[in-house]
């Protein structure tokens, strides 16, 4: 029977982006689509956490993040002025000390194996921590300094292929996933999910304030696509209209192959063993562990899982947008959101969590041009009834959809508090 | 000593002020998790919605002509914008959280609510002020206050404005209002039994719905408090609180959720362990550069100044692995 609705429910979704492609245009609904394909894999991502696992991310935009900015290293031109400067020995210097750092804060954490113990280990411990911090500083800021004024303002890229970036941000998210689930793992969903909020906004400020790494809020374009862009078209002869449409359908049809494929493994995966192993987790971690799994071990791998798919689409978002910003990034639209779309499709139904991903999306962008339509007929309205009309509809308009997306979660989780495709569990009779 | 009245400005000042918004926001959030065992994400919005409440009364207060030359309008009008806070978040509870109480929703699901209020109150506040920002001083001025300190040789003066001295008085009084209201009142030793043992308080007679309105009730004022300290302190915006609602988290989880007072020592914690971080050390060591071994650089923080907020999640972060149920004690679910 679910399978049932939830066919009715994807050829409704379709319809739905027939209608809307009619109103915008297909140059319009072609970019949409491109971007909530990218987001129904992070939301697959976030499936895998929070559906499968019962791991409360909420540090999603730190991944994000972290794809971007490596999709962005990976496939920007080779800025020649920062090589050819003092600027790649300094920062290597600056790697070293961290590298130096690292090993001193191990020593002193193995302390005890020459007999430093109790007390006295926290203290060398403590010690340890603040010399690696100021090893680290004294080699990282004159670098720092030193590339944002003569070094040619900031590291560049690589000129690679774009797809390897995205792989890149896969590995990148996924390196860091494994660290802050080592740190953070062990603690209750509500901690759980302060903490990595957290980790996200430390990401966040790291990213936007390294001006040498990312360029910061002065912001890096264009970053290359992997397909044609329209430019490369019109310089075939295709007319401009004609060229954005199907360069963002060229797009569309790489981002679909690599959903695809992530589906076909994450659903794949959740019908094995390891999937069966991934709810029992879930459901009851006591009795899990009591069977002699290693729950905090696959803790680890499903947060890492996860956090690559979130990290290949936070690197597919920005090389489509061509612009890495990473003032632009916001816990509401890189976060919230996601959550959102897999609570509103289903936690732990992958085809849950992609329905629920296009459909959000697609509320998402369109509230804002409905609610402007909506407040001019009513400013029309009012102005008749003499009351004057609404100042500023534009500005207002754009900041409905934060209430929208407010309004949705709450009437799901009031009245659909499974999600409109809700997992099915099977069982053996 | 000049360098050290510098140090006074810039530290204990600015660290005395950000450790009462901080602590006046987590007592509520700490309330709400003992009472209700759910980490109250709209929080942060509900003291944005408490401040823009006070901006319209304050301004309504001036309209009218009620205004006195000692006190800033926006602390008149303060004890009314926190009933009306109060009542608004009684509304909250009754719209969103209790239905799903009544359910029995697992806490994971409460959190889950509280970010569609989150989304909820942000965009009605955006959608009816817009994104621009709002002083309380339009009309009338921030009175700094400067007191001379009477030494030999001291030039500067000890800084502070009106508000911020108000501020603080205003936590004080608040603080210990709460601290009688807990150890005194009947009420306040159900709201600590429910805290400790919610099953347990209900069998021995407890009402714990009235437990429940009271927490919010309380929540929902001294949200309205903080979010207006900290508009009168800095500037109102609808994004106002959305950035603070993390380091008071931390301060929360840092004193033990569940734990009033522990959220007051973390809020305190927090506020001045983020003001030493940014604080430039080089103005203290400048007298004594001829005696260190190393040149004093121009800037010498322990971060950066951009690295403000994330010193209050290194904290949380070292104080989870350390211990995680806080400094004192902390409820759990």
């Amino acid at each position: 029977m679910i399978a049932r609705r939830s066919l009715l429910m994807f050829a409704g979704l379709f319809v739905l982006f027939t209608i809307i492609g009619l109103f915008l245009g297909a140059a319009n609904i072609s970019l949409l689509l491109v971007q909530s394909f990218a987001y129904a894999l992070i939301a697959l991502g976030l499936n895998i956490q929070w559906g499968y696992g019962g791991l409360f991310n909420f540090g999603i935009m730190g991944m994000l993040m972290l794809g971007g900015a490596a999709v962005t290293f990976i496939s920007y031109p080779v800025n020649a002025q920062f090589w050819g400067s003092e600027g790649p020995l300094m920062l290597g210097k600056a790697l070293m000390a961290f590298l130096a750092g690292f090993l001193l804060v191990w020593a002193a954490r193995h302390a005890d194996r020459i007999g430093i113990k109790g007390r006295w280990k926290t203290f060398v411990t403590i010690i340890a921590w603040i010399v690696a911090y100021i090893v680290y500083r004294s080699q990282i800021d004159p670098a720092a300094a030193y590339i944002e004024t003569a070094g040619g303002g900031w590291v560049g890229g690589l000129g690679l292929h774009p797809v390897l970036g995205w792989l890149f941000g896969g590995v990148l998210a996924a390196g860091v996933a494994y660290v802050v689930g080592k740190i953070c793992l062990g603690l209750r969903t509500d901690y759980l999910a302060i903490a990595t909020i957290g980790i996200s906004e430390i990401i966040r400020a790291l990213l936007k304030n390294m001006d040498w790494l990312t360029r910061g809020t002065l912001t890096v374009s264009p970053i290359s696509w992997p397909t044609p862009i329209p430019q490369d078209l019109q310089a075939q002869g295709v007319s401009i209209s004609d060229s954005f449409i199907y360069a963002r359908l060229g797009f569309l049809g790489l981002v679909i192959v690599i959903l695809a494929v992530a589906f076909f493994l994450v659903q794949r995966a959740y019908g094995g063993p390891w999937g069966r192993m991934m709810r029992a987790i879930r459901d009851n971690h006591i009795a899990a562990g009591s069977m002699g799994k290693n729950v905090t071990r696959r803790q680890l791998e499903i947060f890492v899982l996860g956090s690559v798919l979130m990290g290949i689409g936070g690197a597919m978002l920005v090389s489509f947008q061509q612009i890495y910003d990473p003032g632009a990034y916001q816990p509401i639209n890189h976060t919230f959101l996601i959550w959102v779309m897999v609570i509103v499709g289903g936690a732990g139904n992958n085809w849950g969590a992609v329905f629920g991903a296009l459909l959000i999306y697609i509320t998402w962008m369109i509230s804002d041009p409905l609610s402007q339509w909506l407040f001019n007929n009513v400013s029309n309205w009012s102005t008749d009834m003499g009351w004057g009309a609404i100042p500023e509809i534009q500005s207002r308009a754009s900041q409905m959809r934060v209430f929208v997306l407010g309004v949705v979660i709450t009437i799901a989780l009031r009245y659909a508090p499974r999600g409109l495709i809700p997992e099915v569990v099977k069982r053996e009779a | 000593m000049n360098e050290l009245i510098f140090f006074f400005n810039n530290v204990v000042v600015a660290g005395v002020v950000l450790g009462s918004i901080y602590a006046v926001g987590a007592i509520g959030v700490t309330l709400i998790f003992g009472i209700l065992r759910f980490a109250h994400f709209a929080h942060g919005d509900m003291m944005t919605m408490g401040a823009f409440i006070a901006f319209l009364l304050a301004m309504a207060a001036t309209a009218l002509g009620i205004t006195t030359p000692i006190v800033p309008t926006g602390f008149l009008v303060l004890p009314v914008a926190m009933i009306l806070a109060a009542f608004i978040a009684l509304g909250l509870d009754k719209g969103f959280y209790a239905p799903l109480r009544k359910r029995g929703a697992r806490p994971v699901t409460m959190l889950i609510a509280s970010i569609g209020v989150t989304l909820i109150i942000q965009g009605a506040i955006r959608l009816f002020f817009g994104s621009g920002t709002y002083s309380f001083f339009q009309t009338e001025q921030k009175q700094l206050i400067r007191i001379p300190v009477p030494l030999e040789g001291v030039t500067r003066t000890i800084n502070f404005t009106q508000p911020q001295l108000l501020m603080v008085l205003c936590t004080a009084v608040a603080v210990l209002a709460l601290h009688f209201f807990l150890t005194r009142s009947r009420l306040g030793k159900a709201m600590r039994a429910m805290a400790d043992n919610a099953d347990l308080a209900q069998v021995s007679g407890i009402n714990t719905k009235l437990v429940v309105r009271v927490t919010w009730i309380i929540a929902g004022s001294l949200a309205a408090m903080a979010g207006t300290m900290l508009a009168l302190d800095v500037n109102l915006k609808p994004d106002l609180a959305f950035n603070i609602v993390l380091p008071i988290f931390a301060a929360a989880i840092v004193g033990g959720l569940g734990q009033s007072y522990g959220a007051i020592a973390g809020g305190f914690l927090i506020g001045f362990a983020e003001t030493l971080a940014i604080f430039n050390w080089s103005v203290l060591l400048r007298p004594i550069a001829g005696a260190l071994p190393f040149e004093l650089p121009a800037t010498l923080a322990v971060v950066p100044t951009e690295y403000k907020l994330t010193v209050a999640f290194v904290i949380l972060v070292v104080v989870l692995l350390w211990r995680p149920t806080g400094i004192f004690k902390g409820a759990s679910s």
